[in-house]
């Protein structure tokens, strides 16, 4: 007999084994995070039931055991090398297992060289992260396994992390996709995320093994892995209990109950963790604190019997919808906090028959709404103004102190933060890529642990040692919290710990502050996650000075939108939102369609809500609604995609030769076409990207964390060989051409040197002449030799004066496409002067023009009337400059001059495109926002990746625009 | 006080030889101890007064995030946070001190180091405390110059580095007497730093017989060779070395019964020193230039080879020479990859697989850019080649907790006891028919 215990993130699992390894005791039980008791707990229970179970050989696994088996003396067995353990002694034959937990995801290949994937930093596509995903839906876990079978069409969902994940699914839901689709594409991206993310160029072949609770307890999601790896796996019986088993058939030590178990109960870690101090060292600073707050108050009043014009404000946020009745001279009348569960037009139907039903005879002279769903429910319910959110909450911060500097927004699930500078909006955070979901986060938090929010936060108050949990990631909180409990941290502690946590990550993950001279001394805060005392109270202590908090600090959106419409009513007439009689004929139809008007192909969420109205989500850009392609002209992206396909091939005695078209050859392919074509080579590039190429190479990408550009190579150079193709020529170039900007002219890494992983990664480039040798393009007269001498070794009857003659004409292809670009860029500056248009300078790198990189940005900006043109057009009107960074890669120094040529121009604004993982982009942010900020030009930054969320990139060109506008 | 000059192109603070004469106390990372400590007494030497940084605790990686760009290698992070941390502390009279940062000057984020401490000096308020750059003429001080006799004593200090921490990694885990090795690496440590300061140890024939008397120091600690699993750590240089940044990796390792093997700083000078070599043959340049660096790299070739003949002849696993480890990653990665470790991270991998330690932890930031290509990116094609290759990738940032790391080592180690455990079985199978015939 043999006994094994496995303590996994979220559960612990028991088996007892006997002799001929079958199992004979089982228990599978949350633990809540109170490890030590559950185990004590489960130990004396399997004593009592089995006999002889005391002479057994025991161990002990799992990602949290660790600590407690050694201080406890059980013998610890690895986890994975648990679950290969067993799955050999049980499954023999077994090639590949793919085991889903609470917070880990695995894959072990067991035949072929043994190899072991594990997810390290990224809690995406994980047990934890369907949780989040249940949560978001509002629906029990159970139920997503049954929804996700009734799905019709499936999104694409980033799975990397929770974080991304909402901010895909959320804009969905507002716009009334369907659950049962949602359920699905959540499935869809956990698939992604463990067969991109963790095996990681090696392929899932031959018999595959489902272990782990998500995939035992949903049949769909299993069949979501079987459909993408082209396979039928097998989940076991007591697929839950593999690591347990596992650990019981390495167990070798017996151990003496009653001592265990009285140390299990005693162990209570180190008591070395890092610590903050107290939020408040007694009642009476608490209560001096309260006092101190309750001062910002806007009035209450009746909404019953009101009978004077009254003003109707709505936020559609991403998980709560607000709405607001004011009366003339802002005094609340009436206000509504509700969760929007996925539909916040079913939540503002019943707001507006609510206030209908209290006052039948109001008279509401103006509306207007905001937040993520404020185009949904504009159009819905005839509202008479959309506001951006930044303005709305602005609005609602002047109101409380008229001379506000900084406003910091922490919701639900986002942290908008706005710096006012002369009376505008200067400069705007958004939470993009990470931290976001902070207010929700506290709340799963305090879920998990078994706590109400509110009970949750307050026994943080008091707490004498809160954790430092630094400022991270919260989805990666989860282990950090793991490891103090361990260490002994109490749940107040880690109340406290939270609270700040979530404060140091808005003000050092989002705003990057480095104290609070920077934010000034007039902050308003807002947002839901403020009304709890102890955020409030850790924000305050981290900047080290008082703020103000309004006690409608949970309904600012809505309140700045009310206020937005009474400035906004012309002082007659009603409002046309839905009156009580339009609301009674309500009705709200979905449709999901693909647009198909582009080769984007959108896929479209068609709202109707009778009588003609419609409202059309998930396009990209305004030609499913107007029918007409927007204009082309005043942007320079669009130029640069027709102008590299005009680049055509031309058959050549040597042959086919492919150039994958991504990073840094969107800019060098005129250079590499004419030098082949002139050896000639029949020179084609791949196709244009798209989600599809992108998915032929995934399985390949060795490393997660590398920026998307990059990992799209991979879908670039599968599908040149799988047309057959017998050479691709994909240079390194640790240099690119110097054009005097700068102290040097390097490539970045990634760019400089992908070839060298494509060839190490891809077992299809063997099969085919795959040239990737280095090259010296930033010297030309060396070229035409060293070329010579690395091509000879492929086509040895290539001359050295063909490739002169070659080289020569490649250069001046090259000068002469920039020469085009720059000269078409002129054009459009012209044209835009003249009209008087602004113009944003979209900078970033030659690859962000790739629709499937950026995603139709630079559409959804040109849909805004304004031309475009980037950092490459403005770049050579500067001289050289000292920047205070080491100016040293080609791209980079482009985009310095470019922000130093705008600030010397009222009608040119900066938005820079920042691929997400991007390391380099660290520092030009930085220095390209000091450059901009010198001269009080307002810096905005666009992070993206795999998916881009296009709803909060419109919000800040929107509010840009409207910063600029208040100028 | 020293006046403060400026740089009259970039507007850099200097450090001038006034302030190097009024004995300025320059701050500098204590990168690898064993190693800075003997390259700290190589600057004292020449009259500059240096102070290595052994601060650590969670307020250094807050600091750096409270002044450098939260996505900034944690590298970076660190130093700077732990540089401003001590700015901050009082322990310094700030109008007297400077700090110091090596800069490679390579095409990776890391030569930017030195710009975001700057950038990080303005915010925190020490717009004053002058940076010395640490490089080859990439910035220029008037009270600070890498001359050709200081290079020389420096890469003697990095032999010695290398040297102890070689040997120690390798009698340590099996010593008799615990403390036994540690005490002697102080003891040779004292030894050579004093040498240094007083101006000699570094010649070839002072090397040779410092590392003749060294090695045979280390042969005579007593050892109990007990099989252990044997472990090769590569990755970014910083994080590789640093205690604060690897969370004490070497020390759970040791904790786990491991044997560790550290490439040396040796491969990662020649290495650098290579770089411009292969520019030159690669894409053309300066062809004096290139015949310094032949020279250059020469020179420490022959200071290889002397460690190399000293380990051997006390019967200690030697290292590779540089020549051999670049040998071995033909065909797995182009020479022409040289930002960051560049194609010697592949190669000490390799190297290690082949010396015995197939059981690797390769340590980088969390995001480091050259580590795409030359850690995880290659990772595959070293399996491929060694196939004995049992890797782990490990990723260090200020939230990465360390619960997961060591989980992530522990099953590294798991394939490596079961491996050694087969090694052994195989071994004691092998004797016994032997034992048979005899019989």
């Amino acid at each position: 007999m043999k006994v094994g215990l496995d303590i996994g993130s979220t559960t612990i699992k028991c088996v007892v084994l006997n002799d001929e390894n079958k199992l004979i005791y089982s228990t599978y039980e949350r633990h809540l995070s109170q490890i030590t008791d559950k185990i004590a707990e489960i130990l004396n229970r399997v004593r009592g039931e089995i006999e002889g179970v005391e002479n057994a050989p025991i161990a002990l696994s799992g990602s949290a055991g660790m600590g407690v088996a050694q201080d406890c003396g059980i013998d610890f067995v690895q986890e994975v090398y648990a679950t290969r353990v067993a799955a050999n002694t049980f499954i023999p034959g077994t090639d590949v297992v793919i085991e889903l937990g609470g917070e880990d995801a695995k894959i072990l290949f067991l035949t072929n060289g043994l190899e072991v994937r594990m997810n390290g930093t990224c809690a995406g596509g994980t047990g934890a992260f369907i949780d989040q995903m249940a949560t978001l839906l509002n629906v029990p876990l159970e139920e997503m396994d049954d929804l996700a079978k009734q799905y019709e069409k499936t999104y694409t969902i980033a799975s990397r992390c929770g974080v991304f994940a909402k901010t895909d699914i959320q804009p969905l839901l507002n716009q009334g996709a369907r659950k049962s689709d949602i359920a699905e594409s959540i499935f869809n991206a956990v698939v992604s995320q463990t067969v991109a993310g963790l095996a990681q160029g090696r392929e899932i072949e031959g018999q595959v093994v489902y272990l782990g609770g998500p995939l035992t307890f949903m049949s769909e999601l299993r069949r979501c892995f079987d459909r993408t790896l082209n396979t039928e796996g097998i989940c076991p019986e007591n697929s839950l209990y593999y690591v347990a088993a596992g650990a019981a058939l390495c167990a070798e030590q017996t151990i003496d109950y009653d001592a265990v178990i009285e140390k299990v109960k005693n162990y209570r870690g180190s008591g070395n963790f890092a610590f903050n101090k107290p939020l408040f060292e007694n009642e009476s600073e608490y209560e001096a604190f309260v006092a101190r707050h309750s001062r910002a108050n806007v009035t209450q009043k009746e909404l019953a019997g009101y009978d004077g014009k009254a003003y109707i404000g709505m936020d559609a946020g991403s998980t709560t919808v607000k709405g607001v009745v004011l009366n003339e001279f802002g005094e609340l009348l009436y206000s509504k906090y509700l969760p929007s569960k996925g539909n916040p037009v079913e939540i503002i139907k019943s707001f507006l028959e609510e206030i209908y039903a209290i006052n039948p005879y109001l008279y509401v002279a103006a509306s207007a709404v905001t937040g993520y769903g404020e185009d949904i429910i504009k159009n819905a319910f005839d509202v008479d103004y959309g506001v951006v959110e930044t303005i709305a909450h602005f609005t609602a911060a002047k109101f409380f102190m008229p001379d506000v500097e900084f406003i910091i927004d922490i919701g639900g699930q986002d942290i908008k933060c706005f710096k006012i500078h002369n009376g505008a909006i200067d400069n705007i955070f958004l939470n993009e890529a990470c931290s976001s979901g902070c207010g929700s986060f506290l709340q799963t938090f305090a879920n998990a642990l078994g706590y109400e929010i509110e009970a949750f936060s307050k026994l943080g108050l008091f707490a004498r040692r809160p954790v430092d949990l630094g400022s991270r990631c919260t989805v990666f909180m989860n282990s950090s919290v793991k490891q103090a409990q361990k260490d002994g941290a109490t749940i107040e502690d880690i109340s406290a710990g939270l609270s700040l946590s979530v404060v140091k990550n808005a003000l050092y993950k989002v705003i990057r502050a480095s104290g609070p001279d920077e934010l000034g001394k007039r902050i308003v805060v807002q947002g839901g996650t403020f009304l709890n005392n102890a955020v409030l109270r850790a924000f305050e202590m981290e900047m080290g000075t008082h703020v103000v908090r309004p006690n409608i600090a949970g309904l600012m959106g809505a309140y700045g939108a009310a206020l937005y419409a009474r400035r906004k009513y012309k002082g007659k007439g009603r409002s046309k939102i839905a009156n009580e009689e339009a609301l009674r004929h309500f009705v709200h139809d979905i449709k999901v369609t693909n647009c198909g008007l582009c080769n984007n192909n959108c896929r479209l969420t068609v709202n109707s809500f009778g009588g003609g109205r419609r409202f059309i989500a998930g396009n990209r850009c305004e030609r499913p609604i107007t029918k007409k392609a927007p204009s082309s002209d005043l942007n320079i992206y669009e130029y640069k995609r027709t102008l590299i396909n005009s680049y055509k091939p031309v058959e050549g005695l040597r042959g086919k030769l492919g150039i994958p078209l991504g990073l840094n050859m969107y800019e060098l392919y005129p250079f590499w076409y004419r030098f082949f074509t002139e050896l000639k080579f029949e020179v084609v590039h791949s196709p244009v990207s798209s989600r599809k190429l992108y998915l032929r190479g995934q399985q390949t990408i060795p490393s997660d964390t590398v920026c998307f550009p990059a990992k799209l190579m991979h879908g670039h150079v599968q599908t040149l060989i799988d047309s057959g193709i017998e050479n691709i020529f994909y240079p390194c170039l640790s240099y690119n051409f110097d054009e005097h900007l700068g102290d040097n002219h390097y490539n970045c890494p990634v760019v400089a040197y992908y070839p060298e992983v494509i060839k190490n990664n891809m077992k299809d480039v063997r099969k085919i002449n795959f040239i990737k040798e280095y090259f010296g393009i930033h010297r030309p007269k060396d070229f035409p030799k060293k070329a010579y001498e690395r091509l000879s070794f492929y086509f040895p009857d290539l001359t050295l004066n063909e490739v002169r003659v070659a080289a020569k004409k490649a250069y001046e292809e090259y000068d002469a496409y920039m020469e085009k670009v720059r000269r078409k860029g002129d054009e459009i500056i012209a044209r835009a002067e003249k009209e008087g248009r602004k113009i944003f300078v979209l900078a970033g790198r030659p690859y962000h023009i790739d629709p499937e990189i950026n995603h139709g940005i630079d559409k959804l900006i040109a849909g805004f009337d304004v031309a475009i043109i980037s950092e490459d057009v403005v770049s050579p009107r500067v001289t050289p400059f000292v920047t205070h960074v080491l100016n040293q890669w080609t791209y980079h120094s482009r985009l310095y001059a470019a922000a130093k040529y705008i600030t010397t121009r009222k009608d040119m604004e900066l938005v820079q495109l920042v691929s997400f993982g991007c390391g380099v982009d660290a520092i030009t942010t930085d220095e390209v926002r000091e450059i901009l900020e010198s001269e009080n030009k307002i810096y905005t930054q666009i992070k993206i990746d795999e998916i881009t969320n296009l709803g909060a990139v419109k919000i800040r060109i929107r509010s840009l625009l409207a910063a600029i506008d208040n100028d | 006080m020293a006046e403060l000059k400026y740089d009259k192109k970039t507007g850099r603070l200097l450090f001038t030889k006034q302030m190097k004469r009024e004995g300025y106390r320059i701050l500098m990372p204590n990168m690898a101890p064993i190693h800075f400590r003997i390259l700290r007494s190589v600057f004292e030497s020449f009259g500059y007064n240096c102070e290595l940084l052994e601060t650590t605790g969670p307020e250094i990686a807050q600091t750096g995030l409270k002044y450098v760009h939260n996505d900034t290698c944690y590298p970076a992070l660190l130093v700077i946070g732990q540089f401003i941390h001590a700015l901050q502390s009082g322990k310094y009279d700030v109008h007297k001190t400077a700090l110091m940062m090596t800069q490679t000057g390579g095409g990776c984020r890391a030569s930017n180091y030195i710009h975001l401490l700057r950038k990080a000096l303005k915010k925190a308020g020490f717009p004053f405390v002058p940076v010395i750059s640490l490089s080859f003429g990439m910035e220029k001080n008037s009270g600070f110059s890498l001359t050709l006799p200081l290079v020389r004593r420096f890469v003697g200090g990095l032999v010695y580095g290398d040297q102890l921490m070689l040997l120690s990694n390798q009698t340590k885990p099996y010593e008799v007497n615990k403390g036994e090795t540690m005490a002697l690496v102080e003891r040779w440590s004292d030894k050579i730093s004093k040498q240094l300061i007083d101006g000699k140890g570094y010649s070839l024939e002072e090397i040779d017989a410092n590392l003749h008397q060294l090695t045979k120091d280390f042969s005579k600690i007593p050892l109990n060779r007990v099989p252990k699993v044997k472990v090769g750590v590569v990755g970014e240089i910083y994080v590789k070395y640093s205690k604060m940044a690897n969370n004490g990796l070497e020390d759970f390792l040791a904790e786990q019964d491991c044997e560790v093997c550290l490439p040396g700083l040796m491969g990662f000078a020649s290495f650098k020193v290579d770089n411009r070599i292969e520019d030159y043959k690669m894409f053309g340049g300066n062809r004096l230039k290139y015949e310094f660096c032949k020279k250059l790299l020469n020179y420490v070739t022959s200071l290889e080879t002397l460690m190399v003949e000293s380990a051997e002849r006390f019967h200690f696993v030697p290292p590779h020479q540089y020549a051999h480890t670049k040998e071995l990653v033909k065909g797995v990665i182009g020479y022409g990859s040289k930002m960051g470790e560049g194609w010697l991270l592949t190669a000490e991998m390799l190297e290690l697989a082949e010396m015995g330690y197939e059981n690797i932890v390769c340590t980088q930031p969390f995001g480091c850019l050259p580590n795409h290509i030359n850690g995880k990116g290659a990772i595959r094609k070293i399996k491929e080649v060694k196939p004995n290759a049992n890797i782990v990738t490990i990723d260090y940032d200020p939230g990465a907790p360390k619960v997961n790391q060591e989980n992530r080592i522990k099953l590294m180690l798991a394939v490596g006891r079961e491996e050694l455990k087969k090694r052994e079985e195989a071994q004691a199978n092998a004797v016994e028919p032997e034992r048979i015939v005899v019989e």
